[in-house]
Parts: structure tokens; C-alpha cells; sequence
């Protein structure tokens, strides 16, 4: 959690820095992913959506790695074709972001199902933000969850915030996201998000179900967007600025800290001393990822590279194109 | 044709167990048209299923399966409620390989009956190959013969990428030649019928000439290429007549070699005209054959209204209306 939000903290001022082009934290909802992560095994897959860095980080994906798609550089592993954050790594578990909400939703419910039909023990995990939880493949993704029993967990993260509407609008006349699921006959809970603890034990126990092909289980994970939605976003014009100060459930980081200190898991040196680490951790990597370059200062990724991967080989009528272009 | 398409699935399932086949009653009853027929009973429940009536679930899930590594093939009923799924296809399906630089990739087929002629009214009868051909990252393929239904369906199960796979549902019994108020010829009568067992493939991307000729070059796919023979029997003109097969990728170099030879050429589609596929194909044409023309390229196709219920053969772009077009060409 604490190198999330470090790594964050680097990005967003990158990103003021003009070394790329866009930036989104996730400041506040670290335990949802940092927890979730270690409930999975090698194999399971998430589809995440834009606020999972986290997941990532947990799982031990090179720092310099993520920075660099960050950059859009010359060693960015989706060769500059993507906006900054929607990584994807088949080797990690974290499926390629879409940055159309919603529809990776139901395809971690067909991952989920391939993998029951390839009789493996392996399991999907999808997300969703309480705002898109109103797409139609939301829908699409608990009926297909329900009718086929897939064993997939269903993440809805309701950080309170879809760019500037509150879930009250997302949410109507519902009590809660988690209710939607009984519609389907999918079992459902709603959680609290920013227990680090508590999002590991009802993601475990998600996903030991789902292996024991009881089928789907929806989650709510109740959290607070504390940043704004994006860099390109100043949540000033839609919400009192000590909001999440005020906010019930705390912060993650501090509410696990100090229960690990009053437990006597750490004492004050070893949360200092985890500190000192986690900024230079995020220090090295972002000087390993800057030698290879940045968005504005280059070297970003060679414009040929807009011509591949379309089709597994090239068109004919593709190649005219890439030769008339000449890079 | 279905009996081609049903063999096509078997085939293919046969030969790759990570084959899955999927859609609204495509499991037990085997398809509204019956093209899955009998593949549930011979592959059991986990190879062909049932799927509830949710065109964006199927896809969605589809996509999701096959970046695992599976290669589902699944039925969208009619064409017309493609709709639902068309995020999926466009923003999912046909852009994953690209934007994760090939770390995940689509490889499943998307069969839908297409085109008009049953009275199916706007609901049943769209032809809507141009949202396909737009899109990067996606073959679209359209047979017009049972030979070519199974050899192209087999090769578009096994495409590494998303496959557009459209059926014209007017030649599912019958090589329909747009001659409405005439008996159907059965396709056993039909040279094309001749479908030979087991795995053989069509390759993706590449034309055939159904007819040659000399005199005008008619660019035509599905249901069209048996109207526009039709037309040229009707007429007498001596034209040659490209069925396209697959529009993307396209066989240009077939049907550049036919214009330069013929010097006229007419596109045939059954869907609207406006930014219909035939403007691709008349683009194509002028740039490369542009010195050979020895007449404006035409376009015979539906027109620019929704799909009419009693007028559809008022609407259907038939053998008459090609045939005049065909004479127009040569009298310029």
C-alpha cells in the first residue's frame, strides 16, 4: 500500500512535469487491490480497471516497467499505443485495461468460464467503479456469471466518486451496489474497503468459492476516492476539499499501521524505516525508467510501431500504408 | 449452406477441443436456422451451450475466453441485434492484440445471418458489413456458396484475430438469385453445392471469379453474386463477376486485374449506399484502375431507408435493377 501510493505520488508529479501525458492514483483505495493480490494464485487473472495499479505493484511487476508505459518511452512494454496506466500483463494476471468502462467486466466472466472448461482450478477477478456499475455489460456480466455458476469474483469499488457525480446518482433508489447481485441469485457483500485485513479474508473466502465451483461472488468494496478522479481533474468544483478527512473509514495505510503497531507486529522504527524504503524504491526505479526516456523529452517509441500488432501479420493493404508513410 | 456451416463447426471441433460454440438456442435446438444442429449431441454441454439472451454477454464472455486461449465461435441470431455487442467487438475484440502489444489476443469467429428477403422487416434483414469493414483489427468474411461456407469458416476459426462472419441468410437453401416470384433452385442443382468431407480451408483474402468476361467487371459478395449472374443472363452482357468472399482483408489485385481487362465496373450490395462498402470498392477501383475506366463506376444497392416489410422487393436491389446498370456502363 505504501509503494502504491509512493509510486503514485512520483507519477502524478511526472505528470506535472510534462513526462507524461495523463496520470491517475488510486490514493485512498490501496488495501481494495494490495489486499485482493494476495488472495490470488499464479494463473488467476484480473480485469481490472484504471485504479488497480496497486494489483500490479503487489504482485512484484518492475516498478521501472509500469513508469515506463507511464512515459510512454522507448522501453514502454505496450509501445506507446496506450494512454498511461492501462498496463497489461498476461504474466502478472492483469488483463490489458480498456479505457471503455464496463466491458472487461463480463470478460473476466468468459476467462472465468474458460477456465472451468479447461477443468483448471484457476479463477478470474473483474472490476468495476460504482458509476459504471450502470453499463449494460455490467448486467451482461452477472447474467453470464449466474447462468454458467463462472468462478469469477465481481469487484464493484465504490469510492463514492464518478468524476463528479456522487453514487447516489449511480446508485438510486438501491440501498447499496452489493444488493444487485441477489437479483442474479449471486451471493453478495459489501465490505469495507479500507480494512487492508478485511479485504483479504472476503477476498480469500471469494476465492476459495470460486474453486470450489460454488460459483460467482459479488463484492461492494466501500472506499473514498481521495485524489481527484484524474490529472485532468480538479475535484474542487464538485466537492468540499476536506472531504475525505471527514471521511468514516479512514485511511488504509494508517488504519493497518496502526494496527500493526498497537498488535506489536512493527514498532515505530520499522514504519519509519518502511517509509524511507518505499521512496527510494520508487527513486531508483524512476531513474532506471527516465534513463530510457519521457514523453516529452523522448525517446518515446518509434511511430512504425503504430502499424503493428493490428493483425497477427500485416494486410497488404496495411503494408501499402505503412510504406507510404515511410517511418 | 447450413448443412456446410454445421459440417464447418464439426470439423473444426473436432480437430481443436479449445473450439467452443455458443449463442441463443445454438445448444440444444441447434439454431434458429439450424447451423449448430447436432453439435451438442455429438460435443456435449461444454463444447456448444445455450446463452441467455444477452448479445453483449456472449461476445464479452467470448472475447474473454478466447485471450485465455480458447476459440469460441458464437451465433449472434440475426445480424440486426448485433448491436448490443458492437462495444465489444469494436473496442475489445478488434483492438486487444493491438493495445497490449500482443500480450493478449481475440481469436474467436462472430457468425450472423445477414440480408433480406424473408420478411423479416428492419429487424431481420440488415446487411451491416461496412460497421465491420470500418474497424481496425477485424476480418470480415462473407460466403456465397455452401463450398465456400465451410472451407472460409473453418479458416476463420482458426484466424488468430476476431473473424466478422456473415451469412446471407437468403442462400441458406438455395443459391437465391433475387428472382422472388420463381421457384428456388435447391443448391444440389448447383455447381458450388459439392461440398467434400472433412477439414479442407478457403483462405481468408482472396476473391473469385464466378463468371469471365469481357465487357464490364461486377464486384459483388453474398447474396449479390447470384443476382448479378442472374442479371448478366438476363441481359446478355458479357461481364465478368468478382465474388469478393472477404472484404477484409480484400483481394484487391483480383479485381484491379478484372477492371483493367474490362474497363467498366459495377458494385453490387444489398446494404445502403450511402458509406456503404461499395464506396470503398469504388474508391479502390478509380485509384488504381482509374486510366482503364472507360465509364464512371456504378453502385446497385439497397437504398438509404430502413429495411421495408412488404416493399422489400421494391427495396432489394434485384437482377433488374443490376441488369439496367449494366447496361448503363456499357453505353457510356
Amino acid at each position: 500500500m505504501m509503494l502504491t501510493r509512493e509510486f503514485d505520488r512520483q507519477m502524478m508529479i511526472d505528470q506535472r512535469q510534462s513526462k507524461a501525458s495523463f496520470y491517475m492514483q488510486s490514493t485512498g483505495e490501496e488495501a481494495i487491490a494490495c489486499a485482493f493480490h494476495s488472495a490470488l494464485r499464479e494463473g488467476d487473472m484480473n480485469f481490472p480497471t484504471y485504479r488497480q495499479q496497486g494489483l500490479l505493484v503487489a504482485a512484484g511487476y518492475p516498478l521501472e516497467l509500469m513508469m515506463s508505459q507511464v512515459y510512454s518511452n522507448s522501453r514502454d512494454p505496450l509501445r506507446g499505443r496506450q494512454m498511461p496506466v492501462f498496463y497489461s500483463s498476461r504474466e502478472y494476471g492483469f488483463f490489458s485495461i480498456s479505457g471503455n468502462l464496463a466491458t472487461q467486466f463480463v470478460q473476466g466472466v468468459g476467462w472465468a468460464m474458460a477456465c472451468a472448461l479447461k477443468g483448471t482450478s484457476s479463477i478470474a477477478a473483474s472490476w468495476i467503479g460504482d458509476g459504471a456499475s450502470n453499463e449494460t455489460d455490467f448486467f451482461s456480466a452477472l447474467v453470464m456469471a449466474s447462468t454458467y455458476r463462472a468462478p469469477v469474483i465481481l469487484n464493484i469499488v465504490n469510492n463514492q466518486w464518478a468524476i463528479s457525480t456522487s453514487e447516489s446518482v449511480a446508485r438510486g433508489l438501491a440501498p447499496s451496489f452489493a444488493i444487485r447481485g441477489h437479483g442474479f441469485g449471486i451471493a453478495s457483500l459489501r465490505v469495507d474497503g479500507n480494512d487492508f485485513l478485511a479485504v483479504h479474508s472476503v477476498a480469500a473466502w471469494a476465492a476459495e468459492r470460486a474453486r470450489a465451483n460454488m460459483g460467482p461472488t459479488l463484492i461492494e468494496w466501500v472506499t473514498y476516492r481521495a485524489a481527484a478522479h484524474s490529472s485532468s481533474d480538479d475535484p474542487s468544483g464538485y466537492r468540499p476539499a476536506d472531504e475525505a478527512q471527514a471521511w468514516p473509514l479512514g485511511d488504509p495505510i494508517e488504519r493497518l499501521t496502526t494496527h500493526l503497531l498497537r498488535t506489536g507486529v512493527l514498532d515505530e522504527s520499522d514504519v519509519a524505516a518502511l517509509r524511507v524504503d518505499v521512496v527510494d524504491e520508487v527513486r531508483v526505479a524512476q531513474i532506471e525508467a527516465q534513463s530510457h526516456g519521457t514523453l516529452k523529452q523522448g525517446p518515446v517509441p518509434s511511430p512504425r510501431e503504430i502499424f503493428e500488432d493490428v493483425f497477427k501479420s500485416m494486410p497488404e493493404s496495411l503494408a501499402s500504408q505503412e510504406r507510404e508513410a515511410g517511418y | 449452406m447450413v448443412q456446410a456451416i454445421r459440417d464447418a463447426h464439426a470439423v473444426a471441433m473436432e480437430r481443436d477441443e479449445s473450439v467452443v460454440v455458443f449463442g441463443e438456442d445454438v445448444g440444444y435446438f441447434g439454431g434458429v436456422f439450424r447451423c449448430t444442429q447436432g453439435l451438442q449431441q455429438r460435443f456435449g454441454e461444454s463444447r456448444c451451450f445455450d446463452a441467455p439472451i444477452t448479445e453483449s454477454g456472449i461476445v464479452g464472455a467470448a472475447v474473454g475466453m478466447a485471450a485465455y486461449g480458447l476459440r469460441p465461435c458464437v451465433e449472434i441470431q440475426f445480424a440486426d441485434y448485433m448491436y448490443p455487442a458492437y462495444d465489444q467487438i469494436v473496442s475489445e475484440a478488434a483492438r486487444l492484440r493491438y493495445r497490449s502489444a500482443g500480450d493478449f489476443s481475440a481469436p474467436l469467429t462472430i457468425r450472423m445471418p445477414v440480408g433480406g428477403g424473408i420478411f423479416g422487416g428492419q429487424t431481420h434483414s440488415q446487411s451491416p458489413e461496412a460497421l465491420f469493414t470500418h474497424v481496425a483489427g477485424l476480418t470480415t468474411v462473407i460466403p456465397s456458396n455452401p463450398y465456400d461456407a465451410k472451407g472460409l469458416l473453418i479458416a476463420a476459426i482458426e484466424d488468430d484475430d476476431p473473424v466478422i462472419f456473415l451469412e446471407p441468410k437468403r442462400l441458406y437453401n438455395g443459391p437465391f438469385d433475387g428472382h422472388h416470384d420463381r421457384n428456388l433452385t435447391p443448391w444440389s442443382r448447383h455447381d458450388l453445392s459439392e461440398v467434400p468431407e472433412g477439414y479442407y480451408t478457403v483462405p481468408l483474402g482472396t476473391a473469385a471469379r464466378r463468371r469471365s468476361g469481357s465487357d464490364v467487371t461486377v464486384l459483388a459478395y453474398g447474396t449479390m453474386v447470384h443476382v448479378a449472374l442472374a442479371a448478366v443472363a438476363d441481359t446478355g452482357v458479357d461481364a465478368e463477376v468478382i465474388d469478393l468472399r472477404t472484404l477484409v482483408p480484400l483481394d484487391l489485385t483480383t479485381i484491379i486485374d478484372s477492371v483493367s481487362k474490362t474497363g467498366r465496373c459495377v458494385v453490387v450490395h444489398e446494404a445502403t449506399l450511402t458509406s456503404g462498402f461499395g464506396a470503398e470498392l469504388a474508391a479502390l477501383v478509380q485509384q488504381h484502375a482509374f486510366y482503364y475506366l472507360a465509364a464512371p463506376v456504378e453502385r446497385v444497392t439497397g437504398y438509404d431507408t430502413p429495411y421495408p416489410h412488404s416493399q422489400e422487393w421494391a427495396y432489394f436491389p434485384g437482377p433488374e435493377r443490376v441488369g439496367k446498370a449494366l447496361i448503363r456502363v456499357l453505353e457510356t
